[in-house]
């Protein structure tokens, strides 16, 4: 995968993950070009479109849009299954997640996509597994946030 | 609660949070720019000051506004701060910010190495966790450079969590640093039977990324893939592999028959449709590459397009469009089976989603034929017609054009049909591709003689008609068809019924509206119908008319000449001058038509695109060189000025150049015909494709004797549909003809014994309407055949075309962090090691106190000594550690002491010794292979490796490796089998047969073979002697040579590396059947951890847990052994406890890793 994309209906970005790299602009401009393109099509379409030399898939979960690139040999259904995966588990993690938990905890749905993909390959294909390793982050934040209070106490 | 309270009290201290920011920004919606402004401003305060809290705050706000796209590449550094950070909370926003806003370009990335290695090494697999998968996301060339070694042995990492991870970003670290892919490869390769699922998934990623884009080296791979393949019920692993698969069969084909059983059994049994749909795409992949060796695979064929026709009957918008998508690459090898669902495919075309309604339009591009290309075509332009929304008409309309103008005009059999074609498509209004059409009017007029008589009937039609085609002038709309039209009248106009009608059509005051590059033509090819009118006026002797049409055009052409366009002006105003002059010759009554003609005499041929750039450049003919010598700068300086004040000059030479009498004309035309003609750089058309046109019968074959197909005069607008009509008429009248024919024929034949044909109709029965000559495009004489340059050179994944078979050099090795770099370097290392160093100076009494808390801590988490001294007291192992921990720091001492020796000394050494300061001292290069036997010719170096799936078998990989100039064959390889071991060979070969080495050796190349041999007992070592008999073969002579060998089977090839958990192994041990046994090494002065790396790779052992100066080590044998060692260094004496349940094998195991110490 070379780059996935999260947008809200109104076009706004929620999320960007780039696998390949690339210059801010050159992003700047997939991201408008594909968010226009994929806002475009209409409901009844079906999620695969061609643009310059790969493949896209997207699917819109409610009022967002889950868009990832691959190349040409990849296979566009298990890519589908991928970003369904990924919504899972924001669900999972969130309790019925909306897109205002993205916005307000953007870091959150990164860290989570980063334990289930890594170099745009799934890493994980267990939910089970990239739940317990971001529960265990986080109890790991946790514990470093508190011991820093009571450091910042007593100092 | 009283926690709550205090950390509410610290957010406030911040001054805004990540929540308030997002908040902020979605209140500020009319004037967002600025409050983020102002927002940006107080994160440059935030990160201003010294608490780490409030700067991760800040950073972290700064990825939220980067993803905003706001520019935050000025706080790279600080995000490098965060990073740095030894809270994991922080942390772990550093990493992320990093992965958002780094580039290969950012700078400060230079600054981080030291950070993530620190990271990667971090007893916290969180920590490792995130510097890993950040640097996914920014690892530049140097980075992988300088980390990868540190990466590879986190492939090995005891938590498969670190493990998977690891292996999947080698993948990103081959790409950037292709050197570290062979060095890395064999531990990649032994990940795939990683006992941990995840990890076994990674490396069957990372392998099939890389395989599909070098295919041809990882065919070795192929069996253990095969395997994988019909073990794994992973969906996601088995997609990769089929992939990769259908990546590898087209270099293999015995591969893919092999391959069609499994796959056509899970396109039956599997329920998920991804996977399905890989192996049908699988199926066909291979099927194309098997197609020209075995052409009866018709079950597995109509089983892929049975299973295609499912999905493309699915409601499923998504699986409709794969089903196309796949049927497309059927089409290509199996047209005939894709053929029959014409019917889904035409239905698809009313579909109401267009990506699938473009989907089938590709798929009846591969399906046309002469019998069906005119219904195709006939139903393509019913649904021009009701298509809505121009995009998707445009796309109708250049696929009507592609399908019928593919691989030359192959399917066409009538041109008058495909005139009329493009005739209609001019119909439609608001198309961008008025150009296409323009240009395949053109292209065929002029290719195909015979139907120059109808195209230019038609296109008169055209222009007569042509305020309906100007509605629409912007460049590129249909209007552009007037230009073809234009032309292709005034170049043929010898066929034309009415020339002057229609030089008085392209002369209609409504032409100066149209763009003036269509002026242009119209211009000049009014000056071609002139000449044309003249001479037929001339021939009727009918000077009146003659001299009406020049009024005509005097009349006329002024409005031209007053154009803005300079073209058409300048045309205009040519061809008015000589059109006047033309006048006085025929006041004068002197025939001009003769000359007039002359101007445009000669035929034009089509000159192929590319035919400029394929003539070759002649020997000798430097175009670089300068033909004069070069002006001087200061001349073209002076020239400049003057060429402002020479305007009229032009003007002048124009004047002078018309009143130029004819007869001067025609000489000059005479003497550039010589130039050209003695001009070898001039293209002019060669003497072959001329033959083709003076060839008798082109002309003259028009129509064929059936009168049903000569041209319909319909008024106006042609019909295509009715083409159709006759076209079958035609044919089936043709059939009858020819089953008359055949029947006689048969009678004939009857006596010669030959079956005639009589099945249905083919191809190839089909005869044209016209007898066409599709004149082919001219090219340079000695042009190249084809020029490759399709080749991107930027591909990353070129690099990776490595062999990876070849045993590794020592070149080869990952480049290591020596502690004081070496004196060879390039620039950009010397770079980074003079910022290394500065920082890890800095840094080094704060990690020294962070180390030892977390060595603290690790202890209380691992305690692996437990499982060793099941019976001791927690009191004694608490002073044992205490004791360890004083030994420890003593080693330290002294290895620093070393450390300072050796420099002294021994700087020439190789890199083992080379400042061994640090555990995290990269590894030296190591090769399992070793010299099995060696002479002049050939030298053979060997590997033997188990596999748990048979525990009586061992697989010995010998590299042959050709030293001589001469090329090796017949190689054959022979054993004398002990009762104990035995080589396998094939069914029919007698007990003392030698294997033939199924390839042959070229001068220097080398080449690895597989031996596979049978053992009863493992616990003792083998030697089993051998011959290898060859002949070499050079250019004089060949002669028979041989060379003997010793296969030694050692005990540790019989073990497998096997990773262990801890748990797991804290039972083995305290289950009590293993029998003890122990070793000292004395004089052992490499650093612990390369000690652990060798004893892993050269004795097959995996490290179970490691804690400072002492490990504990786990492997298993092929017949199941578990052999276990504890190792402890300290002062240059290693000591390694053993312990396994067959107390020979251990005894011969560690007699073997003595034997490897003793060496180095």
């Amino acid at each position: 995968m070379q780059f996935m994309l999260l947008f809200s209906r109104q076009g706004k970005l929620r999320l960007q993950k780039w696998y390949v790299p690339l210059s801010d602009k050159e992003k700047k401009k997939i991201t408008r070009e594909l968010v226009q393109t994929v806002l475009a099509r209409k409901p009844k379409m079906c999620s695969f479109l061609e643009w310059r030399d790969l493949k896209i898939v997207y699917k819109r979960y409610a009022s967002l849009y889950f868009c990832c690139a691959i190349e040409d040999q990849d296979n566009e259904l298990i890519t589908l299954e991928i970003i369904h995966r990924y919504v899972e588990l924001l669900d999972k993690y969130f309790g019925s997640v909306c897109e205002l938990d993205i916005i307000f905890n953007f870091e959150k749905a990164y860290f989570i996509l980063d334990e289930f993909l890594l170099g745009g390959e799934a890493q994980e294909t267990s939910k089970k597994n990239v739940l317990k390793a971001i529960e265990q982050a986080d109890l790991l934040q946790e514990n470093n946030n508190t011991s820093c209070s009571m450091g910042l106490l007593l100092s | 609660m009283a926690l709550k309270i205090v950390k509410g009290s610290i957010d406030r201290m911040f001054d805004k949070n990540l929540q308030d920011l997002v908040r902020g920004i979605r209140n500020h919606k009319e004037d967002e720019a600025k409050y983020i402004s102002t927002c940006i401003d107080e994160i440059k305060q935030e990160l201003k000051q010294d608490n780490i809290a409030v700067k991760a705050n800040a950073v972290c706000k700064l990825t939220y506004l980067q993803m905003l796209g706001y520019d935050v590449s000025w706080a790279a550094f600080n995000i490098v701060e965060v990073m740095s950070s030894s809270k994991f909370t922080y942390k772990r926003i550093g990493y992320l910010a990093a992965s958002q806003c780094f580039h290969e370009g950012t700078d400060v990335i230079m600054l981080t190495t030291n950070q993530i290695r620190k990271d990667l090494s971090s007893p916290n697999q969180y920590d490792t966790g995130v510097a890993l998968t950040g640097l996914s996301c920014f690892v530049t060339p140097d980075l992988a450079r300088d980390l990868a070694n540190d990466i590879m042995t986190l492939m090995s990492h005891t938590k498969p969590y670190i493990r998977k991870k690891a292996v999947l970003i080698m993948y990103k670290v081959f790409l950037k640093y292709p050197e570290s892919l062979r060095p890395a490869f064999p531990r990649l390769k032994e990940k795939l039977e990683d006992p941990d699922p995840g990890v076994q998934s990674a490396a069957v990623n990372v392998i099939c990324e890389l395989a599909r884009r070098n295919p041809k080296n990882y065919l070795s791979l192929a069996p253990l893939f095969f395997k994988l393949m019909t073990s794994s019920t992973n969906n996601w692993v088995l997609i990769k592999i089929i992939k990769l698969f259908g990546a590898l069969t087209p270099l293999e084909p015995r591969l893919g028959k092999k391959l069609i059983e499994p796959l056509t059994n899970l396109i039956h049994s599997t329920s998920a449709m991804s996977l399905l749909y890989e192996c049908v795409n699988t199926v066909i992949a291979v099927l194309i590459s098997l197609s020209s060796g075995m052409p009866n695979h018709s079950a597995s064929i109509q089983l892929c397009v049975q299973k295609l026709r499912i999905l493309i009957e699915d409601s499923d918008q998504n699986l409709k469009y794969l089903g196309l998508l796949a049927m497309s690459k059927i089409l290509k090898t199996h047209p005939k089976s894709v053929q029959s669902h014409k019917d889904l495919i035409l239905q698809c075309l009313d579909d109401k989603d267009e990506s699938i309604r473009l989907r089938a339009l590709d798929l009846l591009y591969g399906m046309v034929s002469k019998k069906n290309l005119m219904e195709i075509v006939k139903k393509l332009m019913l649904h021009v017609d009701k298509a809505e929304g121009t995009t998707y008409r445009d796309e109708l309309l250049t696929k009507i054009i592609d399908i019928c103008s593919q691989s030359n005009y192959q399917y066409i059999t009538n041109f008058e049909w495909y005139i009329s074609i493009l005739v209609e498509l001019t119909r439609l209004e608001g198309t961008r591709h008025g150009h296409l059409i323009a240009s395949q009017m053109l292209d065929v007029a002029i290719r195909v003689k015979a139907i120059r008589g109808f195209a230019v009937a038609q296109m008169a039609t055209l222009l007569d008609n042509a305020h309906l085609l100007t509605g629409n002038t912007q460049r590129n709309g249909i209007c552009e068809v007037l230009y073809a039209a234009a032309w292709i009248c005034g170049e043929f106009s010898e066929h034309l019924e009415d020339p002057m009608q229609t030089l008085e059509a392209m002369l209609r005051p409504k032409v100066a509206t149209l763009p003036g590059h269509i002026q242009a033509v119209y211009v000049q090819n009014a000056a071609k119908l002139f000449a044309t009118v003249l001479q037929k006026h001339e021939g009727e002797t009918d000077s009146q008319a003659a001299q009406e049409t020049s009024q005509l055009l005097i009349d006329r052409l002024p409005l031209f000449v007053q154009s803005a366009n300079l073209e058409v002006q300048e045309r205009a105003s040519c061809i008015l001058q000589l059109v006047k002059y033309i006048q006085k010759l025929q006041q004068k009554n002197v025939e001009v038509a003769e000359e007039v003609t002359a101007l445009f005499a000669g035929e034009l041929n089509p000159v192929a695109p590319k035919a400029q750039k394929k003539v070759p450049i002649p020997e000798g003919l430097d175009l670089d060189a300068w033909i004069n010598e070069p002006p001087s700068e200061s001349e073209s300086e002076d020239e400049k000025p003057k060429v402002v004040f020479a305007k009229e000059e032009p003007k002048h030479y124009r004047s002078r150049h018309t009143e130029v009498d004819e007869k001067e004309l025609a000489r000059r035309r005479e003497v550039r015909k010589q130039e050209q003609a003695n001009n070898p750089f001039y293209i002019k058309a060669s003497p072959s494709s001329q033959k083709v046109y003076d060839a008798p019968g082109v002309e003259h074959i028009p129509v064929v004797q059936i009168d049903l197909s000569v041209p319909l005069k319909v008024p106006g607008m042609p019909m295509s549909d009715q083409y159709l009509k006759l076209e079958e008429e035609r044919r089936q009248k043709e059939k009858a003809e020819r089953k008359k024919k055949e029947k006689k024929k048969k009678r004939e034949k009857r006596g010669k014994g030959r079956k005639a044909d009589s099945g249905p109709e083919s191809e190839e029965d089909i005869t044209p309407a016209h007898q066409v000559d599709i004149v082919t495009e001219e090219m340079p004489e000695n042009a190249l055949p084809s020029d490759d340059d399709d080749k991107d050179p930027n591909d990353p994944h070129k690099a990776l075309d490595i062999d990876l078979d070849k045993p590794l050099a020592d070149s080869e090795k990952l480049p290591v962090r020596t502690h004081r770099p070496e004196v060879l370097k390039s620039p950009a290392e010397d770079r980074d090691s003079k910022s290394v160093p500065q920082e890890t100076k800095k840094k080094s009494s704060k990690e020294k106190k962070e180390k030892k808390k977390d060595k603290e801590k690790d202890r209380k988490q691992i305690k692996p000594t437990v499982h060793w001294f099941p019976v001791q007291k927690s009191s004694k192992h608490k002073k044992k550690k205490q004791k360890k921990e004083k030994e420890e720091k003593e080693k330290k001492k002294k290895k620093r002491h070393h450390h300072h020796h050796h420099h002294g000394d021994a700087g020439g050494e190789d890199s083992v010794q080379n400042g061994t300061v640090e555990e995290e001292e990269p590894l030296p290069p190591m090769s399992n292979y070793s010299l099995l036997a060696e002479n002049s010719y050939i030298k053979m170096v060997y590997d033997i490796q188990g596999n748990h799936q048979d525990e009586s078998k061992v697989v010995v990989s010998v590299i042959f490796e050709n030293k001589s100039d001469s090329f090796l064959k017949s190689m054959e390889f022979n054993v004398l089998d002990s009762l104990n071991s035995k080589l396998q060979r094939p069914e029919g070969a007698g007990p003392h047969d030698g294997l033939t080495v199924p390839f042959q050796l070229p001068p220097g190349v080398s080449n690895e073979a597989r031996f596979v041999f049978s053992v009863q007992s493992i616990v003792m070592p083998q030697k089993l002697k051998g011959t290898l008999t060859f002949i070499v073969k050079s250019d004089e002579s060949s002669t028979h040579e041989k060379l003997d060998f010793k296969l030694h089977f050692t005990c540790t090839s019989y073990l497998i590396t096997t990773p262990c958990y801890s748990d797991a192994y804290a039972k083995l041990l305290e289950s009590g059947d293993l029998k003890g046994s122990s070793l000292r090494l004395e004089g052992i002065n490499m650093p612990f951890h390369h000690l652990l790396a060798r004893i892993c790779f050269h004795h097959h052992f995996s490290v179970v847990e490691r804690i400072d100066s002492c490990a504990s080590m786990y492997s298993r044998s092929i017949q199941g052994h578990h052999v276990c060692l504890l190792v402890k260094t300290s002062d240059q004496t290693v000591s390694i406890d053993a312990k396994c349940d067959e107390p020979s094998l251990l005894g011969n195991v560690l007699d073997e890793i003595k034997q490897t110490f003793s060496k180095c």
